[in-house]
């Protein structure tokens, strides 16, 4: 398997539990404020790997040999 | 030289205006035709053919390859052997990005355009080698032969690309922290066209392999 082929394989099945979860409309008896965290979920986890990448990269800078 | 291994140097100079064919032939009267192999070629052909020109002149198990401008310090072979036995690993890949290894002459542009490609190579590919884009490195003579067979990029990317097939393939890699010196006489060598071929690359290899 690619590697593109893992990370779509990935994708899909985050991405399938995710909208199982939060696009039910009332499937699941979930109080409010979970539901907004969850629909807002993906969008967190881009912006908290965007911000582990700037870290990482500029650690990675900052201790280049 | 004095250290008791059996070696032999394969030179191969692509018509480099720069006298080293001149220099080289002195090396080869010095210390003899069996230790000193010069193959020259007539223009530059590429990197790629100029490994498996090589290859077909060496008579060893184990094939070193590096640059021959003391960009890659040969005070660092001993290591690389040294490694090779400890783990009897098929691949020994010098890293400039792991324990002491580094660089040398570059400002900090290349470093940061380095580092985030080499960021983005860990993300995208986990090739479970820290430096991909180096080429300082020990190669059994079987597994050298083999990736060329199945290697097909050019430049930065081929270098990558003999790692990745290799963990494909099953063979095992050590890495050896190394310094890398850059000769800089004038200009970055990094221009958008190399950025943007490397980054084709890379993605040919995430989608292909």
């Amino acid at each position: 398997m690619t590697k593109l082929c893992q990370w779509l394989c990935g994708l899909a099945l985050l991405g399938s539990a995710w909208a199982a979860l939060a696009l039910t409309p009332q499937g699941l008896r979930l109080p409010a404020p979970y539901r907004e965290v969850l629909l807002l979920l993906p969008v967190y986890l881009l912006v908290a790997f965007g911000c582990y990448s700037l870290a990482t990269v500029g650690y990675r800078l900052a201790t280049f040999n | 030289r004095f250290s008791g291994k059996d070696f032999e140097i394969v030179i191969i100079d692509d018509g480099s205006p720069d006298g080293t064919q001149e220099v080289a032939e002195q090396l080869e009267k010095i210390y003899g035709p069996e230790r000193i192999l010069l193959r020259p070629r007539p223009r530059k052909l590429g990197l790629g053919t100029a490994y498996i020109h090589g290859m077909k002149h060496a008579t060893g198990n184990f094939i070193i390859i590096m640059d021959a401008d003391l960009s890659h310090h040969p005070k660092f072979i001993p290591e690389f052997i040294r490694k090779q036995k400890e783990g009897n690993f098929d691949i020994v890949s010098g890293t400039r990005y792991k324990g002491n290894g580094g660089v040398y002459g570059w400002d900090l542009k290349r470093k940061l355009i380095s580092r985030g490609a080499n960021f983005i190579t860990q993300v995208l590919l986990r090739p479970g080698a820290s430096d991909l884009t180096g080429s300082f490195r020990l190669y059994r003579k079987e597994v050298l032969q083999k990736l060329m067979e199945k290697c097909v990029s050019k430049g930065y990317v081929f270098q990558m690309e003999m790692i990745v097939r290799a963990r494909q393939l099953g063979y095992t890699v050590g890495e050896v922290p190394i310094s890398f010196v850059d000769r800089v006489y004038g200009e970055s060598k990094l221009g958008g066209n190399e950025i943007v071929s490397f980054l084709k690359g890379l993605l040919t290899l995430f989608a292909t392999t």
